[in-house]
């Protein structure tokens, strides 16, 4: 029971990171917490459901199961970074000379018209897609691991590592670190802000679109709201973690998915619908104890 | 070699410079000074193209830069150190050093060694975050920084504030050396005696116009120049 809820937390953990980490990317390097994060994920989400249904369809999940996977991945990636892109172009790009509460508005409405546009264009009802994985896993210590958990685990403790060496010793993430410490300073040395804003944007989103696709694998099951939980979740997980931390949002998206996952089954019990709510009542207790977050920073280092 | 041609950068409100005319020839270190809020700083953040210009030009070896974005103006060989260092806390010396070097402007080798060489304690500490830096070590990183983008023209603001009279002195040494191996010094400060030793020329800005320039010899002999800036 115990190792079951333990895995179940970790692979719910694990997605919440990989989106929480769009959040903290983006808030750290514009101070804006960018409401329309969800529904990248959602969008992300969507896409991988329609693009494995027609694999499916056209046989190729029964030829090469790997290849229709990394082929739903790369088309998901591409199309929710282009997402991601030109909402910053369109939506917070006019807007950054404005005070802050003036994106933060734009990001609501990007927001809303996103969920929108999907429930006009997919339709309100949950759009559902049989899994071709089925439960097939294994045994340990008579707790059942399906391959996919195993799968969502692995391949987001894999991108999390190659972000956190991307951010740590490319030049690229270097600059992302010099701009979200001092944009005028880092364009006195001839940095292009708007490229590395571009480009966290562009990662923030391919992160946001790889957690979509393999939830939409995992639960076979997407609607045009589910970008507004789990963009809420994966916001507390980065708050949880201290946002503007890229290894806080990681740990924050775990311990929440873990508190979730072991506090329904060990704390809520016959309450069980208060699940969601556990997050909250998380957030809120850390936010009292500690405002900056797990692994946050105090502000006061702004000079 | 820079030229700034009656220019008239719209700074927020009010008008913060009325018409400035400065022209630096290569090789030269010219000094501008003035007091708090003369637009000192005004002036340089508009040639680094931080701050557009309303009117007026800005000129480098012929080529018209204003307007350009900050990247592309010093991808065209100007650097700046802005007043307050503004060293990168969180970066370790060394990557706040390679992003100096972001452009890739020469050979990136060469250019640690020669900043290496002028503040060999930058070396011992490269390993060190820039917000654990001493004050001066702090003023070494942020022009041992900018000399990592190879430039023409080196913009230095207020590079004497708040350090002690032996890191000054030390300073503006550096700059006397920087300037030697060829490249060329704006220098913007509030410590106008020193500033006029070092320099050939200089400039004094009051309430954004220019009101005085000349040798720089010149200006520590001139009445006005001495009762006002030298204390005398």
């Amino acid at each position: 029971m115990f190792l079951q809820q333990l895995i179940n937390g970790l692979t719910l953990g694990s997605v919440y990171a990989l989106i929480a980490l769009g959040y903290t990317m983006v808030y750290g390097i514009l101070e804006l917490i960018n409401f329309a994060h969800g529904e990248i994920y959602m969008l992300g989400a969507y896409l991988g459901i329609i693009l494995l249904g027609f694999f499916t369809a056209i046989g190729l999940t029964s030829q090469s199961l790997s290849l229709s996977i990394i082929l739903t991945l790369i088309l998901t990636i591409i199309f929710c970074s282009s997402y991601g892109f030109t909402i910053e172009k369109i939506a917070y790009k006019p807007l950054r000379r404005s005070p802050r509460l003036s994106p933060l508005i734009s990001a609501i409405g990007v927001s809303i018209f996103l969920q929108n546009y999907v429930m006009l264009t997919q339709g309100a009802t949950d759009k559902v897609f049989s899994s071709i994985f089925g439960n097939a896993g294994f045994d340990f210590l008579s707790t059942r691991i399906t391959y996919l958990q195993l799968a969502i685990i692995l391949v987001s403790a894999v991108i999390m590592l190659l972000l956190h060496a991307f951010i740590l010793k490319t030049k690229t993430g270097k600059a992302m670190r010099a701009v979200a410490q001092d944009k005028t300073m880092a364009s006195l040395l001839g940095i292009n802000i708007d490229t590395v804003i571009s480009a966290t944007f562009i990662i923030g989103s391919g992160l946001a679109a790889i957690a979509g696709v393999m939830v939409a694998m995992y639960y076979g099951l997407v609607n045009y709201y589910i970008g507004y939980t789990a963009g809420i979740k994966a916001f507390t997980a980065a708050v949880l973690g201290g946002i503007g931390s890229v290894p806080g949002a990681m740990l924050g998206g775990v311990i929440l998915g873990l508190a979730e996952s072991l506090g329904a089954s060990y704390i809520l019990r016959e309450y069980i619908e208060y699940k969601d709510a556990f997050a909250f009542i998380i957030l809120i207790t850390i936010l009292l104890a500690k405002p900056e977050g797990l692994l946050g920073k105090t502000s006061e280092e702004k000079i | 070699m820079l030229k700034l041609e009656k220019v008239d950068p719209f700074y927020g409100p009010i008008e913060a410079l009325k018409g400035i005319n400065i022209e630096i020839s290569h090789g030269e270190i010219v000094s501008l000074i003035g007091s708090n809020g003369a637009g000192k700083s005004t002036c340089l953040m508009t040639v680094s193209g931080i701050l557009k210009p309303s009117s007026g030009r800005i000129v480098l070896d012929n080529v018209d830069i204003t307007g350009m974005p900050p990247h592309r103006i010093v991808k065209m060989g100007i650097s700046q150190v802005p007043e307050g260092r503004r060293i990168f806390p969180r970066l370790t010396v060394l990557e706040n050093l390679e992003m100096g070097a972001f452009l890739g402007r020469g050979n990136f080798s060469l250019l640690i060694e020669r900043v290496y060489k002028l503040f060999p304690v930058l070396k011992e500490r490269y390993r060190q975050y820039g917000g654990t830096l001493s004050g001066g070590e702090q003023q070494m990183l942020a022009i041992g920084r900018a000399m990592m983008s190879n430039p023409k023209i080196l913009l230095l603001d207020e590079p004497s504030l708040g350090l002690s009279p032996i890191m000054v002195s030390k300073i503006f040494k550096t700059i006397h050396e920087i300037n030697r191996e060829g490249v060329t010094v704006l220098l913007v400060e509030q410590n106008a005696r020193a500033a006029l030793k070092l320099s050939n020329r200089g400039y004094v800005i009051e309430n954004g116009t220019i009101t005085i320039q000349g040798e720089s010899e010149e200006m520590l002999n001139n009445e006005k120049v001495r009762h006002a800036y030298l204390g005398e």
